[in-house]
């Protein structure tokens, strides 16, 4: 089912914010088996000019992609999320995400493609902090395979 | 940020040292816990095989965290990272055994990009069981 391409360029709402807890990311970093000090000592991240232990560059996802909810479970889009894959991910950062930070997505649908079948969403995560400033951008491609046939 | 190592230091095509991260059964149940992702083809081998997986596969997410830890042992400061894409090109299968799958990571500086911003493009090759796991799969990294 090819996808309607009205939507592309909608922007839904920005989320509420996600407030990044300092053990949420050493949970992250400890899941992921990474000891770099930055991640769970606030004196070795501030040596690093941080004012608080960062995250790792791909932590910011899980708020993100929870962010892409809203566009993945929009019925008026209709995607099938049985069948979604994640194809491709990027991320531009102004800076790390760290400790503290109250961050709010805002979802824009960049393109709707139907390659072989398949239907390809882009979906840009613009996550600013409290102060409104911008600190990653998240892009995320999703593929629907198509149902196959009888 | 400060990176340990210094834009003027660096060549195109310097490498990066590379490493191997081990991903078992038990990694990927907690990875699916800090993250959030409880998708059951991450850790349900009767799940897998139904919707016609070869076996439990790891996240890609996670496949593209360790990924980085090349670049970011490398550079010393995560927050160095001005960028980062991969696309998942091959899942990395995860048999439920005691040694489980492994991830080799490689990297080198394929381009000095900005003498006054100090930034380097690296390029990464993640391979797990022979197959090119990641595609693409590119930093920005601002040096010292």
């Amino acid at each position: 089912m090819a996808l309607d391409q009205s939507f592309v360029g909608r922007t839904y709402p920005p989320t509420e914010p996600y407030e990044v807890g300092r053990e949420k990311i050493r949970e992250f970093a400890e899941a992921i088996g990474d000891t770099n000090a930055a991640y769970t000592d606030a004196e070795a991240a501030k040596a690093l000019g941080h004012s608080d232990v960062i995250a790792p560059p791909t932590f910011v996802f899980a708020i993100t992609f929870k962010a892409a909810g809203q566009v993945i479970e929009d019925p008026q889009l209709g995607l099938d999320y049985s069948r979604v894959v994640h194809g491709d991910q990027k991320f531009a950062y102004t800076r790390p995400v760290r400790s503290g930070d109250r961050l709010s997505v805002t979802s824009t649908i960049e393109a709707i493609k139907t390659m072989a079948g398949n239907d390809i969403i882009d979906i840009r995560g613009e996550v600013h902090d409290e102060a409104g400033e911008h600190v990653v951008t998240a892009f995320t491609k999703l593929v629907a395979r198509g149902a196959k046939e009888a | 940020m400060t990176a340990k190592i210094s834009y003027d230091e660096v060549e195109v095509g310097t490498e990066l040292p590379a490493q191997t991260f081990p991903v078992s059964r038990a990694t990927l149940v907690r990875y699916a816990g800090a993250s959030g992702d409880f998708n059951p083809i991450h850790w349900n081998e009767k799940f897998a095989k139904e919707v016609g997986l070869p076996d439990v596969i790891a996240h890609g997410m996670f496949t593209m965290a360790e990924a980085i830890r090349v670049v970011t042992d490398w550079a010393g400061d995560p927050g160095a990272v001005a960028e980062y894409g991969v696309r998942f090109t091959k899942p990395v299968v995860v048999p439920n055994d005691e040694t489980g799958a492994l991830i080799e990571v490689s990297a080198k500086v394929a381009a000095k990009l900005d003498d006054d911003d100090r930034t380097v493009r690296v390029d990464l090759t993640a391979m797990s069981a022979g197959q090119k796991v990641l595609g693409m799969s590119r930093a920005v990294v601002r040096l010292a």
